[in-house]
């Protein structure tokens, strides 16, 4: 019964959720919208509560038996808590019931969210400007014939995007614009239709509850 | 009499003339319900006028005066008419809009209604498609359950999850299994959750570690059901640890932070990114590199597939992901399933093949086909 009933549902909907599609009449279209924002929130706000339980539990739990680097939770547990008690009593944009600024920094979501998440999203996201060249430097080394053949893709396509290209030969960008628009875009094409073919028969095994490692694998 | 004679000659050349500039309506003016649609939209067609500049629709409901509800351009010879209300009737009438500002309406349509269909003929083609596409996929599964014996073609990034695993138990270290950043609706990521599965059950037979960090509170959930009944389906229960699969964050980039300290502090032996996966691919793989751990990766993202491939030892483009479960599995249904997905793209391809032909040598135009799959 444990894994009857999910996989009973995820037939019903998943048959559901691909008829709908073929099917224009308002009715089907109002489900299926209710399904998947109302309906999935409502799980999802569950297991976020799940997913927070975890968290403190998993980070308390160092902290008692003094696992290695165990700082770092008190780091996370103290900025949860800061957060939660920001967003509970602080308001978007510091309509809430705490009052205080500490100069230009309002204790609201928005403050936060500004000053704070995306500084660090930002930081994090730059990191990959050395990455990629450290990427780069791996993979265009002319190791093999193909490695070979990648490098002098990418430097004429590099070439092709900036003046310089053109200064050298009028003709590299439209060369640059080719390997793009037809190798690439055929090589990318391919790929797309094994992805969809893919998508497809994993839904088939899925529905046809042949694939069910998803709920644990067995029987 | 003879006074106003004079006037009666250039009045009558007038009335000759002027039938001559005005005019003609449009004829043949239909209204009818738009097929394949929600139900709020009705379809106006006309034959052409001669000399026409354009043409202005206008709708009336019962008893009510024409209102303009359109225009369309002098080569245009239909006009649909959106944001109906259902079961309501209305009447057409189009008008032609002449040289000299000369106009000329049609006769009005009989009252139509905006009513929804149960089934968009316009994606006929794609209907079809899957269907046939089913067809084979279950006519391969039918042949494994019979105990047919099928090939597989290897896959070289999914032969090395099993000694990738190995040498995380040799050298006593964990796994680090990461299911991507996106959510459960994420087919990539359901089948991330299949090969979960797979790699839990042989972690868990090799008694090693398996350290499973998740972005989305669902997918976590969903991550810890597999491990714990991977585990179980092992026959090593006692081995499951319940702190295995753990919750991190939402925020994606924050995600790969907290993940790049697990490689940095933990040093994993084997790092698996399969599922979906954005910019933060690069730093993660990255950062694993940097640790000396052998990595797989596997995701149905072209744009991420190149930061993968260089950053990675072994990379499941795109297909290969959602053929993974059945390949490590090797459970007879699910290779049927597969055998079927690669019969199944390799007929698409014939299609591509002799449709390319024939319209290349024989000038076949295919743009029937291409309707037909609601473009």
């Amino acid at each position: 019964m444990k894994s009857k009933l999910p996989l009973a549902l995820l037939i019903l909907m998943g048959i559901f959720g691909i008829t709908s599609r073929f099917i224009p009449h308002p009715g089907a279209e109002a489900l299926n919208a209710y399904l998947r924002d109302t309906l999935l929130r409502i799980i999802s706000a569950f297991a976020l509560i799940l997913g927070l339980g975890n968290l403190i539990l998993r980070h308390w739990s160092k902290i008692k038996k003094k696992e290695e680097n165990y700082g770092s939770s008190y780091v996370l547990l103290i900025s949860l808590t800061v957060t939660a008690i920001i967003g509970l009593f602080g308001g978007t944009s510091g309509e809430g019931i705490l009052p205080t600024r500490i100069g230009e920094f309002s204790f609201d979501v928005n403050t936060l969210y500004d000053k704070v998440m995306i500084p660090l999203g930002a930081t994090m996201f730059s990191l990959l400007a050395f990455y990629m060249a450290s990427a780069a430097y791996r993979s265009f080394r002319a190791k093999n014939t193909l490695a070979f053949l990648l490098l002098a893709s990418a430097f004429i396509v590099m070439l092709g995007q900036v003046p310089l290209g053109q200064a050298l030969w009028s003709e590299l960008p439209s060369v640059s614009h080719w390997i793009m628009t037809v190798p690439n875009t055929a090589a990318k094409r391919g790929i797309d239709l094994g992805i969809t073919l893919g998508v497809t028969a994993t839904l088939l095994k899925i529905l046809a509850g042949i694939e069910r490692s998803w709920l644990g694998g067995g029987s | 009499m003879r006074r106003f004679g004079h006037l009666l000659v250039p009045l009558l050349l007038c009335t000759l003339w002027l039938p001559a500039q005005a005019q003609a309506p449009p004829g043949g003016v239909t209204a009818k319900d738009t097929p394949s649609d929600d139900g709020s939209s009705i379809t106006v067609a006309w034959e052409p006028a001669p000399g026409a500049r354009g043409y202005r629709i206008e709708r009336a409901a019962a008893e009510e005066a024409f209102e303009t509800v359109g225009e369309a351009e002098a080569d245009q010879r239909r006009f649909e008419d959106t944001g109906l209300p259902q079961d309501v009737p209305f009447r057409y009438r189009v008008v032609t809009l002449g040289a000299g500002g000369f106009e000329a309406a049609s006769p009005p349509t009989a009252p139509v209604m905006a009513q929804p269909q149960w089934f968009n003929f316009d994606l006929f083609g794609v209907a079809f498609a899957c269907v046939a596409f089913a067809g084979v996929v279950v006519w391969y599964i039918a042949r494994a359950r019979r105990g047919e014996k099928l090939f597989l073609r290897r896959i070289a990034g999914l032969d090395a999850v099993e000694e990738a695993v190995g040498r995380a138990t040799e050298m006593g270290r964990a796994v680090l299994y990461i299911p991507g950043t996106g959510y459960i609706s994420d087919i990539a990521t359901v089948a991330s959750m299949n090969i979960l599965g797979e790699v839990a059950k042989k972690t868990a037979e090799y008694g090693t570690k398996i350290n499973v960090p998740n972005r989305d509170p669902v997918v976590y959930t969903v991550a810890r059901e597999v491990v714990k009944n991977a585990h179980i389906e092992a026959g090593r229960p006692e081995a499951h640890d319940p702190n295995s699969v753990h919750f991190v964050v939402e925020y994606a980039l924050a995600y790969a932070a907290a993940v790049s300290g697990i490689m940095v502090r933990e040093k994993p032996a084997t790092n698996l990114f399969l599922g979906y996966f954005a910019a933060e691919s690069l730093i993660l793989a990255e950062t694993g590199a940097s640790t000396g751990a052998i990595q797989i990766a596997g995701t149905d993202q072209v744009t991420q597939l190149p930061f993968f491939v260089v950053a990675c030892d072994y990379t499941l483009m795109g297909e290969e992901l959602y053929a993974a479960s059945a390949y490590l599995s090797r459970d007879p249904l699910m290779v049927g399933a597969l055998k079927g997905q690669d019969i199944g793209k390799f007929l698409f391809l014939l299609l591509l093949v002799f449709g390319s032909i024939a319209s290349l040598i024989f000038g076949i135009d295919a743009g029937w086909l291409l309707a037909t799959t609601g473009y």
